[in-house]
Order: C-alpha cells, then structure tokens, then sequence
C-alpha cells in the first residue's frame, strides 16, 4: 500500500479526526455527570473550609448540617430567595449568593469572593461571625498563580492570618492585605506574601470590592 | 517480539541510556520549559514527572502500533492528535474520578501536550521501532525527565522555601542565626541556572559526552 499518495493521506486525516472526535466526546460525555458532581461537592468543601471545618468525609452531609439556607440577595442587599445561592453562576452580576450557617450554635455567614491574581482568577469566601463584621475563616484558591509565591494564598499558613480581623470601618470594607510589615491597621489587615505581592494585592482587591457588594448587608 | 528477548542488552540500552548518557533534559535540551514551570515546589515536580512518564509511554506505544499506516507527510499532526487526545483523555478522567489531584495539576496537564520530549520521542523513535522497545523508550525519557525536575525541585525548594514537601526542614535556630531564604531561587531563572550546573556537573563526570 502506498501510504504517501495525496488520497491515502487525506483518507487517513479524515478517518483519524473522526475516530479520535469519538472517542474524546464519548469520553466528555460519559464522564461530565461526575465530573460536575464533584465540582459541586469541592464548592461545597471550599465553603466549609472558610468555617474552619477541614477534611470533611461526606462534604455533601456536611454541608447540609452546617449550612441552613443559600439565600440570594438582590444588590440592594434585600434577601430575594431564602434558596438557590448554591446555583448562582459565579459570573451573575445581579445575584449575590449568602450562605447562613450555624456551627455549634452560633450563626455564621459566608459570602463568595472572586478577583484576579498574577496568572488567572483567584477566588474564595469570607465566613463572618453573627455580627457580620468579624471574620471567622477564609477559604482561598487560584487557578495558576506561582508555587511557593502567589500560591501560598491556598495555605492554611495565610489563611489563619483572616481569623479575627473586622471588616468594616466606618462603614467601608478595611479588611485586606498590605505589604508584609506595613500593615498599619492591624485589626483590619493582614501581612501579604513576600514574593507573592501582585497575588497578595489581588487578594487585597477582591475582598474589598466584592465585600462591598454587600454593604447593605454587612451595614443591617 | 519475533523470538526476540524481551530484556534484551539493546531493550535494556532504550530503557537505561535515557536516564543518564542520553537524559532529555541535560544531554538533549528538551522540555526546558516545563522543567521551569512546575520545580519550585517537590509535589508538583514529581506529579509532573509521573504525569509525563504515563503519557509518553503511551503514546509512543500507540504511535508505534500505527507507524506502518502513518502518512510520511503528515506525520507531525499525527503525534500532536495522539498527544493532545490522549492529555485530553486523561484529564477528563482525573477530574472525574481524582477531583483533588486534578486540581492540584491545574494548568500542568495541559502543558504535557507542549512538551517537546513527547513529539521528539515520538518522531525519533516510536515511528521507526516496535511497541515493545517505544514503551520502554517511553518509560525511560519519561523517568530521565522526572529525574532532573526533582533534582531542581529538591534544591529549589530547600534553598528558596526551607521545606521539603511543604515541611520545614531548616530548623529555627539557623534562622535565628541570619539565615534568610534565597527568594531568587523561587523564580524562574534559578531553576535555567540550576539545570546547567547539573548539566555541567553531568559532563565533568562523564567525559564521553563533553564536546571536542
């Protein structure tokens, strides 16, 4: 067989796209319903993890005993729906999802965050006290910013800096990142990460604007 | 195998020689770029290692199956659909039966399919040599590979972070004494510098492969 001639060639590129076109949707779709499954249950972590609750076994049974109800507010900060927060596309401008939890007996909300880093977005959620104004536990994560730099936002190490700290100041959002060794106001900021100073302002940003977003509520 | 062993002394050369006189990494400058990406931490480093061992294997096993029925002319394209569908595969079923390493791996998956160890292992050897010997060949780059990302990462991270795995492994009284972490070492450039000492190093060892 003349494997060089242009109708072999062309017969081979044809028949390779399909075969490998296939496999690869077969594969997407027979593997998407898990795929999105576990997507949800590592949303579902992520949000237990700004509770400081830590290597859950069942996130899906843990979610549901810590977390009371997924309300959706409205940017006016007016509660829309007392469910369905969990469902609100990160992406929705109109819609800002509120999860109200109770751990141990005490009220706690988290609220969502999202922003930019160095290389890609960076994302997280603030768990605030019943005051809603102490910070109780942050979870944050990034697609690709710098190991042992940037990256280190995903450590326990920076995260723990976050318990304790208030959010508001005078009515605004003063919870953020400085500098390390610059933080002037040590009830509101937390040391950055050497290194890491374009994450660490990505950080800074994100918690100020998207908490912003919830002033209505953070001010009631 | 046609009556041949299959540990024979020139199976046994594909397998070794990849790992230290023919290495991808020091002798054929290959994959430079991904050695800089993933070796400021160990666990990346070794998961990227592993990650390209299982894949170059495989490929190189499938394209030696079709190396009789591949077009001379589009031969390139072909590797790159074997390569592409098969990192696709992969992480596809990382994310659906392994959520957390996949996402630990990130971007790293995706940056298999421009590794040029793969398409070079593919085109040197795989398209002239029987599935048997290209999976060893495979296994053996691919092991070269990792080699030399957890040489760098090993120094990259003790040097740049004081850890080892994310553990602390210079204790605090150094640091009392005015041990800083050398930052440069977390950055890009540390780790070029640092694949040519191990190059350099390489050479001065073995004098079959210094240049005349």
């Amino acid at each position: 067989m003349n494997t060089n001639s242009n109708s072999y060639t062309v017969t081979f590129a044809a028949v390779m796209v399909v075969v490998v076109a296939f496999l690869l949707a077969c594969v997407a779709s027979s593997l998407k319903e898990q795929q999105d499954k576990n997507v949800e249950l590592d949303k579902m972590k992520q949000i237990l993890s700004a509770l400081n609750i830590h290597e859950v076994e069942d996130a899906e049974a843990a979610f549901n005993q810590y977390v009371k109800a997924d309300q959706i507010l409205d940017l006016n900060c007016n509660v829309k729906s007392q469910n369905g927060g969990f469902k609100v596309s990160a992406k929705s401008e109109d819609e800002l999802p509120l999860y109200v939890c109770n751990v141990n007996g005490e009220t706690k909300y988290v609220i969502p965050v999202k922003g930019a880093g160095l290389w890609g977005p960076i994302w997280g959620y603030v768990g605030l006290n019943a005051d809603k104004n102490t910070v109780y536990g942050v979870y944050f994560s990034h697609e690709g910013e710098t190991p042992g730099l940037g990256a280190e936002i995903a450590t326990e190490k920076f995260q723990s800096r976050f318990a304790g700290k208030r959010v508001l100041e005078n009515g605004n959002v003063a919870l953020g990142v400085e500098k390390n060794g610059k933080v002037s106001k040590p009830d509101y900021q937390v040391d950055g990460i050497s290194g890491g100073t374009i994450t660490s302002k990505g950080v800074d940003a994100m918690l100020k604007g998207c908490l912003s977003r919830y002033k209505g509520f953070l001010n009631n | 195998m046609g009556g041949e062993n299959m540990f024979s002394k020139k199976n046994q050369e594909v397998f070794v020689n990849p790992l230290s006189v023919n290495n991808p990494v020091t002798v054929q400058i290959l994959g430079i770029c991904s050695a800089l990406a993933v070796t400021a931490q160990l666990k990346p480093a070794i998961v990227m290692g592993l990650s390209v061992t299982a894949i170059l294997a495989v490929a190189n096993v499938v394209m030696s199956l079709m190396r009789k029925l591949v077009p001379n002319r589009i031969r390139i394209i072909v590797q790159l659909v074997v390569v592409a569908a098969l990192v696709t595969i992969v992480s596809n079923v990382l994310k659906a039966f392994v959520y957390d390493v996949s996402v630990q791996l990130s971007v790293y998956v995706g940056l298999i399919i421009t590794n040029c160890i793969l398409m070079g292992r593919l085109e040197a050897f795989a398209l002239q040599n029987k599935p048997w010997d290209s999976f060893l060949d495979g296994v053996g780059n691919g092991l070269g590979y990792a080699i030399i990302l957890v040489v760098i990462a090993f120094f990259r991270e003790l040097l740049g972070s004081g850890c080892l795995f994310g553990f602390q492994v210079i204790p605090d009284c150094v640091y009392e004494l005015g041990y800083v972490n050398n930052g440069l070492m977390l950055l890009a450039p540390m780790a070029l510098i640092l694949v040519a000492c191990v190059i350099w190093a390489q050479r001065a060892f073995n004098k079959d492969l210094q240049e005349k």
